[in-house]
């Protein structure tokens, strides 16, 4: 692709993009949300067209106008939300606008043949009849990138591929990946885990604000040189020195013996109990799905338990007469969801009506029943200051923010009132390095002003940088509980996957 | 992205999009019109004068408007906690009984200032308790509000008949009416205010129920945009988790909307029964109810569109009244005609030029962009 420009309105998404792919090689694409990585990859993959420059493959100009003609080309997308039908199965999906004939029995059979040939070469091991709803996470994945590769691509673009995967299932991708490459597929790797980058790729460029920043053999560049080329300066992650955690002060929350169950009866949290003590960050790992989510939902009051009590700001709550959302804000806990979108904003809502969504009886915003407008509106430019939420401006959407930003948005009202307790759920999933940067430091500036934090996080690297202590679940289980010093990513692993 | 290459600029979206799909409507109108031999452009003016060309063109176009602005105002508030009230029409008719009730109950034997505030909270006590039923279904039980207020419409005309026929009828008068209300159960007419200020105005069915419904326009705004409650509401008609998470009880914020909206509602009865007839009769709701709807898709839930759009309901009415009239080749069924399609460019079709508008708006924003360099 060369010297390829894309703007939307008046946003420039591409600017003079130049990128070469080896063929046969691993090629990484890094950059920030909004750096461009999408749309580029979307002009390749024909979802848009480019208003000017040049797409060649394997030397030849090509024109790709929509993407069945980028399937016609050999080109194969990957999506990070995967495009499967789910009650079919899994030979069906891959049949899908693929059929060879119009008799279906004869069609599988003969799909059927040529995929079990496939996965014999390439290790793409994928139970066929089985239906796509009833496939782990990491087996869809590999549906998806058979998919592509029966539909004849030879060059392979794989859309933040890790982002739902676990550590073992992210390893067993990466044989995968290596594997296809030595078969002479090209790969196109987008993604913001610079350490899986540098694992994988023999190629890497870096884009920033619509331009290619970096491009460079991965043997001449290391994890701290990429984030400072996507970020545009040095950036610190992990933690900042061996911080030895301040004794821990007075427990602020406790619970003991909580079992819940979901809506089919299926039990998510099986007996468990904690403690937030002032001045700590407690990291909860685990898988996502193994019951972190449900423990968050019954602390802040959003679910009730079957069993279990809780201890909080001086009362007791017990599932008869469980906590709810708005008495968890007066006994001063807080809540950063883990869904944003979802649960954290009201995404039509403009930035200040979601910036006190929560808060919005408080004497400070309401009078007599009627809002005090100037008042939320000053508040929330003063947490956009405050926060470095970009662009500082109250009244635009909520839905117009970067995920960074909705969600510096979010914590800066949650911090605001000052909670004693701030549950946090994946603060940073989505979040580009800046950002997780500056989240990271408001954290532990909460915890040093004396609050307890509950981090719930299936980023390893996160809780490794926050917590104090770190509690590790498996199947609604607490499986482990570990200080920092004895945390390493062996041990948590082993207590992740249930091997105590 | 793909979203960001339809976003209008406000002014565009909420200026210049409905007059286009206005004018789109009136296009194929005026084609519908040609194909039966008429000329559209007099048939156009004919409409236009019949509903703003004179005094009394202009009172009944406002008459009609106030009746839209009470179930399109119903339908946009329902609208904002995430429910489709489709029960205006039932509703609406639960008001008249209200209105009548305090009326036949106090009209003889109480003055005009203690008699007609009755009257107004009557009719939206009735409207709210005949929303409140469909509203508590929804928010406790899940059974869908759009079902139940349908099957609630059916039980008010139902209600209706049966309270005229065994109960209000007036002994000895052979149509099936209530018997008419005391002087002072009735909305005086404007002509009549006029009147007394020595402003000459002609008789016509326009009462002061269309201040009450710019009070109520007024009043949805504040309501929505400006309170506590209105806050709450919102949050719930779009993100039902999020309120969940902020510490608000849906099932609450479903009752209040259903039951402000059902309140709205009722208010017809009194522009209708109170305003108009002086008595209950049996079809004064003639599908205002279900003209709301509409109303409040063309004014996007916005009192102030709800107003305007109010407004051209009225004067399709009223114009397409004079119209049928002035023109015989131009039948009422034709007025029903460019009704529908102005609910189908405006509403159905609402976001359809939209594309092709951004598309414009970009390259000539790009352009400006590039020649300033």
């Amino acid at each position: 692709m060369t010297r390829i420009h894309k703007r939307f309105g008046a946003v420039q998404a591409n600017a003079d993009v130049t990128l070469r792919v080896q063929a046969g090689s691993i090629h990484g694409i890094v950059g920030e949300n909004g750096a461009g990585k999408s749309t580029l990859m979307s002009v390749l993959y024909g979802f848009y067209q480019a208003d000017s420059g040049e797409i060649a493959i394997d030397g030849r100009p090509a024109r790709i106008r929509n993407a069945r003609e980028a399937i016609a080309l050999g080109i194969g997308m990957v999506h990070q939300h995967f495009m499967l039908v789910e009650p079919f199965s899994a030979l069906d999906n891959i049949l899908l606008g693929a059929e060879p004939s119009w008799h279906l029995a004869a069609a599988r059979q003969r799909v059927r043949t040529e995929l079990q040939a496939l996965m014999q070469g390439t290790g793409l091991q994928v139970r066929l009849d089985e239906a796509v709803e009833a496939l782990p996470v990491g087996e869809r994945q590999r549906l998806e990138i058979l998919k592509a590769l029966y539909r004849g691509a030879r060059i392979l673009i794989l859309d933040e591929p890790t982002a739902v995967l676990t550590p073992a299932e992210t390893e067993t991708l990466f044989g995968t990946l290596r594997q296809l490459r030595e078969r002479g597929t090209t790969i196109l790797l987008i993604s913001h885990k610079l350490k899986e980058i540098v694992a994988l790729c023999d190629q890497v460029t870096v884009m920033r604000a619509g331009r290619v920043v970096l491009d460079t053999p991965i043997a001449q560049t290391g994890v701290d040189s990429l984030a400072e080329a996507m970020v545009g300066r040095r950036v610190q992650l992990g933690r900042a020195d061996a911080t030895v955690a301040a004794p821990a002060g007075d427990a602020l929350l406790s619970a003991s013996g909580l079992q819940a169950r979901d809506a089919h009866g299926v039990l998510r949290v099986a007996d468990v109990s904690l403690t937030l003590r002032a001045g700590e960050i407690v990291g909860v790992a685990g898988v996502s799905g193994n019951g972190q989510s449900e423990l968050l939902d019954l602390l802040a009051g959003l679910s009730v338990p079957d069993a279990g009590q809780l201890e909080l700001g001086g009362q007791r709550f017990t599932p008869g007469r469980w906590l709810s959302p708005a008495r968890a804000r007066r006994l001063r806990l807080a809540h950063v969801p883990e869904d944003r979108h979802r649960r954290g904003l009201v995404l039509p809502f403009a930035a200040w009506e979601s910036a006190v969504l929560g808060y919005h009886r408080l004497a400070r915003y309401a009078r007599r029943g009627w809002q005090r407008r100037s008042t939320m509106r000053d508040d929330t430019a003063q947490m956009m200051a405050d926060y470095d939420v970009r662009p500082p401006e109250p009244e635009l959407r909520s839905a117009h923010f970067s995920g960074g930003n909705q969600q510096k948005l979010v914590l800066a009202r949650e911090a605001l009132h000052q909670p004693q307790v701030l549950l946090v759920g994946q603060p940073t999933r989505g979040v580009d390095i800046g950002a997780i940067e500056f989240i990271h430091g408001r954290l532990r500036a909460m915890r040093d002003a004396g609050g307890a934090v509950l981090l719930v996080s299936s980023e390893l690297d996160e809780i490794l940088a926050l917590a104090d202590r770190v509690l590790v679940m498996a199947g609604g289980r607490v499986t482990g509980e570990l200080p920092i010093a004895q945390c390493s990513e062996a041990a948590l692993g082993r207590l992740m996957a249930g091997i105590a | 992205m793909s979203a960001q290459a339809h976003e209008l600029p406000r002014w565009l979206d909420v200026g210049v999009l409905p007059v286009l799909n206005l004018v789109m409507a009136l296009a194929v109108s005026a084609g519908v019109v040609w194909l039966s031999g008429q000329d559209p452009a007099q048939a156009l003016a004919l409409l236009l004068r019949g509903a703003f060309g004179s005094t009394l063109g202009i009172s009944y176009t406002l008459y009609y408007a106030t009746t839209f602005v009470f179930t399109g105002l119903a339908v946009a508030v329902a609208y904002h906690a995430g429910l489709f009230n489709i029960g205006g029409e039932g509703q609406a008719m639960l008001g008249g009984i209200g209105t009548a009730v305090v009326a036949l109950w106090l009209g003889d034997s109480f003055p005009a200032w203690v008699v007609l505030p009755a009257m107004v909270l009557a009719s939206m006590l009735c409207g709210m308790a005949w929303a409140a039923v469909p509203g508590a279904l929804q928010a406790w039980r899940g059974s869908h509000v759009v079902i139940t207020t349908i099957m609630f419409n059916s039980l008010a005309s139902a209600f209706l008949s049966w309270l005229l026929i065994d109960v209000l009828k007036d002994p000895g008068n052979m149509t099936v009416e209530s018997r008419a209300f005391g002087p002072a159960a009735l909305v005086p007419g404007v002509h009549e205010l006029l009147a007394a200020l020595g402003v000459d105005w002609p008789r016509s069915p326009l009462n002061l129920s269309v201040l009450l419904a710019v009070a109520a326009a007024v009043g949805v705004y504040l309501w929505i945009w400006r309170s506590t409650a209105g806050y709450a509401v919102r949050a719930v008609g779009f993100a039902p988790d999020a309120a969940r998470y902020a510490g608000i009880r849906p099932p609450r914020q479903v009752m209040a909307a259903m039951a402000l909206s059902g309140a709205l509602a009722g208010l017809v009865g009194i522009n209708e029964v109170a305003g108009v007839h002086g008595r209950l009769l049996l079809d004064y709701v003639v599908g205002a109810g279900f003209a709301g709807i509409a109303v409040a898709l063309i004014g996007r839930n916005h009192p102030v569109g709800v107003v305007l759009s109010a407004l051209l309901f009225g004067a399709l009415y009223q114009g397409g009244a004079e119209l049928s009239f002035e023109m015989p080749g131009v039948s009422r069924d034709m007025v029903f005609t460019l009704q529908g399609l102005i609910v189908l460019f405006c509403g159905a079709l609402g976001q359809v030029a939209a594309p092709p508008l951004a598309r414009a708006w970009g390259v000539w924003a790009g352009m400006r962009a590039a020649r300033r360099g």
